[in-house]
């Protein structure tokens, strides 16, 4: 049964470096209003967005245009990264657009890593929701910076291909 | 590493070169391999493998009459590296969206999953 689900279930993500966009895409078994709900109230969002085997908890949420959220991914040993998406442009239930920084636990943004724009539609896609993420970086510069640090943080890949890949930058 | 990078993305910022180095994270290939689904005459196809070779992605040997491409840099693991990991957070996050949509829609689906 579960794997009858996966299959019907789109997911793809496109990387385009004439654009410095990535481009996510996803069918949720729900109707629209359940889909966009679990991606803007922090309630819900605490319960999904980073992935495991980290979690999600909200400091601070205020989804309005010109608001936004501010949380913690936290590892299993009580490590914090913290976020914040500050939106732009809401209109329910279609889409809204934010900017994606990392910050401090007072939601100070790092002015040292760039922020990236989100744009997140949502549509009907025969009975199921579709969800498009475009994340844009503002310039390839940017673009290289956010794959420099997802390196440096390895967050899901293990340290030694990490310490394998510095050793060939070295040299 | 950001000089790495930057050499790369200013190579990568066209489609066929970008088609070219894709092809290669398959594996190794020959000029012609490469060539064959791009209809571009194989002077200007060259004139782009040239560029990704001296911007240090991709690296050519010549066997016989046959040259051969490999990718070759760490700036196109690192980019790789990058994409896996954006794929794999993704995924991640959205499958425990999946449980807990399953969940907010209670028994609901329960008729139609059980199929």
């Amino acid at each position: 049964m579960e794997k009858r689900m996966m299959t019907n279930r789109l997911f793809d993500i496109a990387f385009d470096s004439t654009q410095n966009t990535m481009t996510v895409r996803r069918t949720f078994d729900a109707d629209r209003q359940l889909v966009w709900d679990c991606h803007t109230k922090s309630s819900l969002l605490d319960q999904w967005f980073s992935p495991k085997p980290l979690t999600t908890n909200t400091k601070y949420m205020d989804f309005r245009a010109g608001g936004h959220w501010h949380y913690a991914m936290i590892m299993p040993d009580g490590q914090r990264f913290w976020g914040r998406m500050d939106y732009q442009t809401i209109s329910p239930i279609d889409g809204y657009t934010l900017l994606d920084g990392f910050c401090d636990d007072t939601g100070a943004l790092n002015p040292e890593l760039p922020q990236a724009s989100w744009d997140v539609g949502f549509k009907d896609a025969s009975g199921r929701t579709l969800v498009e993420t475009v994340v844009a970086c503002r310039s390839k510069q940017d673009l290289e910076k956010v794959i420099a640090m997802g390196m440096k943080e390895g967050m899901t890949s293990t340290l030694e291909r990490l310490d394998e890949l510095l050793l060939t930058l070295v040299t | 590493m950001d000089k790495y990078l930057h050499v790369s993305f200013n190579a990568l910022g066209d489609p066929t070169r970008f088609a070219v180095v894709e092809r290669l994270l398959q594996g190794p290939a020959s000029v012609s391999e490469l060539a064959e689904p791009h209809n571009m005459a194989l002077p200007a196809f060259t004139k782009h493998l040239g560029i990704l070779e001296r911007a240090g992605l991709i690296r050519t040997e010549k066997h016989g009459r046959v040259r051969t491409c490999f990718i070759y840099t760490p700036a196109i693991e690192a980019i790789d590296n990058w994409l896996s990991e954006s794929r794999a957070i993704w995924c991640s996050r959205y499958d425990t969206l999946d449980s807990l949509i399953s969940k907010l829609n209670g028994e609901k689906n329960d008729d139609e999953q059980a199929l």
